[in-house]
């Protein structure tokens, strides 16, 4: 057998120590560089969200009082506060949310219960993950076309319509996910004690993935409490004190937009105070979100 | 080639055991004293004492977790990337302790090369598989790497097999082809020591066969550790053999002597069968 | 009792034989109930995404009726003729997004690399979550901060050096040209690219982490370095899902409203220089929609563009979900 090898010697050049010192240099060299250019890239970014949070606190906490929470927006010059954008916001946000996640969590228990390799099954989940980039304003064109335009005018219902369309795949995601991660062995003691699926789905599947399906839902609210395109053309925003679902609604996204563009110095610093708001509360809810997922796992 | 008369199918016979260098062990390539190894707070190695013997087969046997995988790792710095995890105590190598942190893991790593337990092909060809590692350390002509490719796929009996499908993805081979494909991508290198971390427990009988003759054939020119849960394949392979326990070395005998007359009760329990 | 014990172990399994098999209709119709239910909220999805392309295609047929397939090459946006092109926000939309991916793509691999490799164990959790969080930041908060901190900056410290220094330069010159307002084509896209280095450092973190640390300990046993592994292994091993997360980044990209609109320019003609103002399609729909009347040709145009757009996106985000599914389940 070893006779078909070639022994020992080793063809080429004998080894160069000084090459391989060389070349070794040259590559630790070029280590480092690259590592102190990711270095760099990851402080790059978090020196962005340093400085959008600074500008924040800086350019909002100044304007913040107490008149915020309890005056509802008002002509520049009046001592305004933003008391109508933050209910309408609230409205909209928890009725969208309420009215997408039943939607989703049964998309996500068709797609983790049902559907597992069914051609159905799979252009839901690829449709439902394009859904969840799909530009957000277009989803509001969507709403306008189909409920603001036939029905003679803006509301904050069709906001609310609007905001549950971008629910819908952010919970059908984690759904799935959530379900999925169940233990078939959970779900066979459950049938092998002569339960249906369904309860075995809503009665031990839903109660053992609850953290995670909570942690949708929150991160779906705190996408959704964000959005200011999708309800430019449904919610259209409203200066007025308004809770009335059929007319116009007040948003905080869209007030921001309405003041921060504008003429008035008072107007922008409220659109500030409201950026201030709206970034920490959706920041909150997100680590909410996390601490509750952590939890989870 | 007398090595090779035993097959893997041959039963917990050890009469078969290799007689050569039975007794005669070579000057230490690398020599572990007092090697003390920690996971976090976990100490996994106790105060370990081997001799690896130039161009000899030394096989470390032992149950899971007794450690033995672990000592392979320090020997080539590998567990430098997990952060926890330290060594304690000397390895030498030509009168250097590689365990000290001065000592640079990347050079050294090319004298001390590593099979793992599953073939690892990279995602490139097959000759650029063997081309990527020697690149690293040497600067070759491309005649001179042509040569040094065919070089060592002979080496590890590989070159008839893939002589015509160089260009072609590794990732087509067979398990054993590619397992020597990575024993191949060692060699080029040129190490002085090679480490095999159970280089057949993924493969078929064959390549199994043909990856100990390879051993075999390779200890010619390098100091080899292997580590093995099959106690046939270190009956066959190694020159002495190292039986760990708890993350103690509870003997080390030239391979004859361990198989058939331990002087430790906890190794003759072992190589008998009686636990493990 | 000890005697007896064998026989009852033999005894209870007989019983639960015995008592199991009660005979139920295969399926009860609460099952049958909830299963319909789950299968038409998964129905319900497809045709939501087929209702919003129907809705947006019929909503622009006024448009595509009257200007046909020149619509998409007109670069004239006029309201005052009444006349709509789609030219130049196609133009913006796509060039805006692509010079973001430029921009962001180094970065976002930075971040991941270091993410994976680089970073002390304990470190990465909360660095990952905090660039995490620069995903989940409102896009209004990145208007608002574009147009009042990077705005500034762009028309102070940036654009009047790059302006003089390589403005005269032939050909590349014209790049560089025009006043330093501080908004245009460069700075909406350096908004964009902030926008989605979390989408796609995210993504890159996840699709590295797949690949099995006995191939990344094979490499360094022949004496890598961290870069060498990665680019040599990991990349090569992920390259298709790599591919993947720049789609979705450039999908997101490409729809992004509310940013775009505070720092873009707002012009509706194409400039050769990139500190020069235009639109994308999101912008001018955000913008214009306000003063369209229902049924006239312009909030027609304004549809067929965001069907446009969301033919666009569909099919960036349909690759990258191909791109991408293989190795991540998400």
């Amino acid at each position: 057998m070893s006779a078909t090898m070639t022994s020992g010697t080793v063809p080429g050049p004998a080894k160069d120590e000084r090459v391989s010192r060389s070349l070794g240099r040259r590559r630790n060299l070029s280590n480092l560089v690259v590592k102190t250019l990711c270095i760099i890239a990851t402080v790059i970014g978090l020196a962005l969200l340093a400085s959008i949070l600074f500008t924040l606190l800086y350019r909002g906490l100044g304007g913040l009082s107490l008149t915020v929470f309890t005056t509802s927006t008002l002509p520049p010059g009046s001592n305004g506060g933003l008391l109508n954008a933050i209910i309408g916001s609230l409205i909209q946000t928890l009725l969208g949310a309420a009215i997408g996640t039943p939607i989703g969590l049964m998309v996500g228990t068709y797609l983790a219960e049902y559907a597992t390799g069914s051609v159905v099954g799979n252009a839901v989940r690829f449709v439902s993950d394009v859904l969840l980039s799909a530009p957000s304003i277009l989803i509001g064109l969507f709403v306008y076309e189909l409920a603001v335009s036939p029905f003679g005018g803006f509301s904050g219902f069709a906001g609310c319509l609007a905001l549950a369309v971008i629910v819908i795949p952010i919970v059908v995601r984690t759904t799935e996910d959530m379900l999925r991660l169940i233990p078939s062995t959970l779900r066979e003691a459950v049938i092998g004690l002569g339960a249906p699926k369904w309860k075995m789905i809503v009665l031990v599947c839903y109660r053992a993935a609850r953290q995670g399906i909570a942690t949708g839902i929150l991160l779906a609210v705190a996408r959704i409490a964000g959005e200011t395109a999708p309800l430019l053309f449904t919610s259209l925003g409203n200066l007025n004190w308004s809770l009335s679902l059929g007319k116009p609604m007040a948003s905080l996204p869209v007030t921001i937009y309405q003041y921060a563009g504008s003429a008035f110095s008072d107007w922008v610093q409220l659109a500030w105070v409201g950026a201030l708001l709206i970034t920490f509360g959706v920041l909150a809810i997100n680590i909410a979100a996390r601490l509750l997922l952590r939890g989870a796992k | 080639m007398s090595a090779t008369a035993t097959s893997p199918g041959s039963g917990p016979s050890f009469s078969s055991v290799k007689g050569h260098g039975a007794a005669t062990m070579n000057a230490a390539r690398l020599a572990i004293r007092d090697l003390d190894f920690f996971y976090g707070d976990h100490r996994a190695l106790k105060t370990i004492n081997l001799d690896l013997p130039e161009r000899q087969v030394t096989g470390m046997i032992g149950p899971s977790g007794c450690g033995k995988s672990t000592l392979l790792r320090v020997l080539n710095r590998m567990y430098d990337l997990y952060p926890g995890q330290r060594a304690t105590g000397q390895v030498m190598m030509d009168e250097v302790n590689i365990i000290d942190s001065k000592v640079d893991v990347n050079s050294l790593r090319a004298r001390i090369g590593m099979v793992f337990q599953k073939p690892t092909p990279f995602p490139m060809t097959v000759s650029e598989n063997i081309a990527f590692g020697v690149k690293l350390h040497e600067k070759l002509s491309k005649s001179a790497m042509e040569e040094r490719i065919e070089w060592s796929l002979t080496r590890a009996a590989l070159w008839g097999e893939v002589k015509d499908r160089l260009h072609s993805s590794a990732m087509g081979l067979s398990g054993g082809q590619q397992q020597r494909l990575c024993i191949a991508r060692t060699i080029a290198v040129r190490p002085e020591v090679i480490l095999l971390d159970e280089p057949t427990s993924a493969l078929d009988p064959i390549s199994t066969l043909k990856i100990e003759e390879l051993i075999d054939e390779l200890k010619h020119d390098f100091t080899i550790a292997i580590v093995t849960h099959n106690m046939q394949q270190a009956a066959r392979c190694a020159d002495q053999v190292a039986f760990f326990y708890l993350g103690e070395m509870v003997e080390c005998a030239p391979a004859v002597q361990i198989f058939t007359a331990p002087k430790q009760k906890r190794t003759q329990e072992y190589v008998t069968g009686r636990f493990g | 009792m000890l005697p007896s014990t064998p026989n009852q172990e033999q005894t209870v399994p007989q019983a639960a034989t015995v008592t199991s098999p009660r005979h139920r209709p295969k399926t009860s119709p609460g099952d049958a109930i909830f299963a319909a239910i789950a299968k038409s909220s998964g129905v319900f999805v497809l045709l939501l995404l087929g209702a919003i392309i129907v809705v947006l295609f019929l909503g622009g047929l006024q448009a595509f009726h009257a200007f046909g397939p020149y619509f998409l090459i007109d670069d004239d946006w006029d309201p005052v003729q009444d006349v709509y092109g789609a030219a130049v926000p196609i133009f913006g939309t796509i060039v805006t997004a692509v010079l973001a991916l430029l921009l962001a793509v180094p970065l976002a691999f930075g971040i991941a690399f270091y993410l994976t490799e680089i970073a002390p164990v304990w470190f990465r959790r909360p660095v990952s979550t905090a660039i995490e969080l620069l995903a989940a930041v409102p896009s209004i908060i990145y208007g608002m901060w574009g147009f009042f901190v990077i705005v500034p900056l762009m028309a102070q410290y940036i654009q009047p050096p790059i302006i003089d220094n390589l403005g005269d330069i032939p050909y590349i010159g014209t790049l560089f040209q025009g006043p330093p307002f501080g908004t245009g084509i460069l700075t909406a896209s350096l908004i964009l690219a902030v926008m989605v280095i979390p989408f796609i450092a995210a993504t890159m973190r996840d699709v590295f982490e797949t690949v099995p640390p006995v191939f990344k300990e094979s490499a360094y046993g022949l004496g890598c370095t961290t870069w060498e592994v990665m680019r040599s292994i990991v990349i090569p091993y992920t390259r298709v899902s790599v591919v993947g997360g720049i789609m979705l980044g450039l999908g997101r990209a490409l729809g992004e409203t509310m940013a775009v609109t505070f720092v873009i320019g707002n012009t509706n003609r194409i400039t050769s220089s990139l500190f020069g103002p235009g639109n994308t399609i999101a912008s001018l729909v955000a913008l214009e929609f306000p003063e369209s009347q229902a049924g006239t040709l312009k909030l027609s145009s304004l549809l067929a563009l965001g069907f446009i757009l969301f033919v666009i996106s569909f099919i960036v985000l349909a690759i990258s979900r191909l791109l991408l599914r293989p190795r991540l389940k998400t």
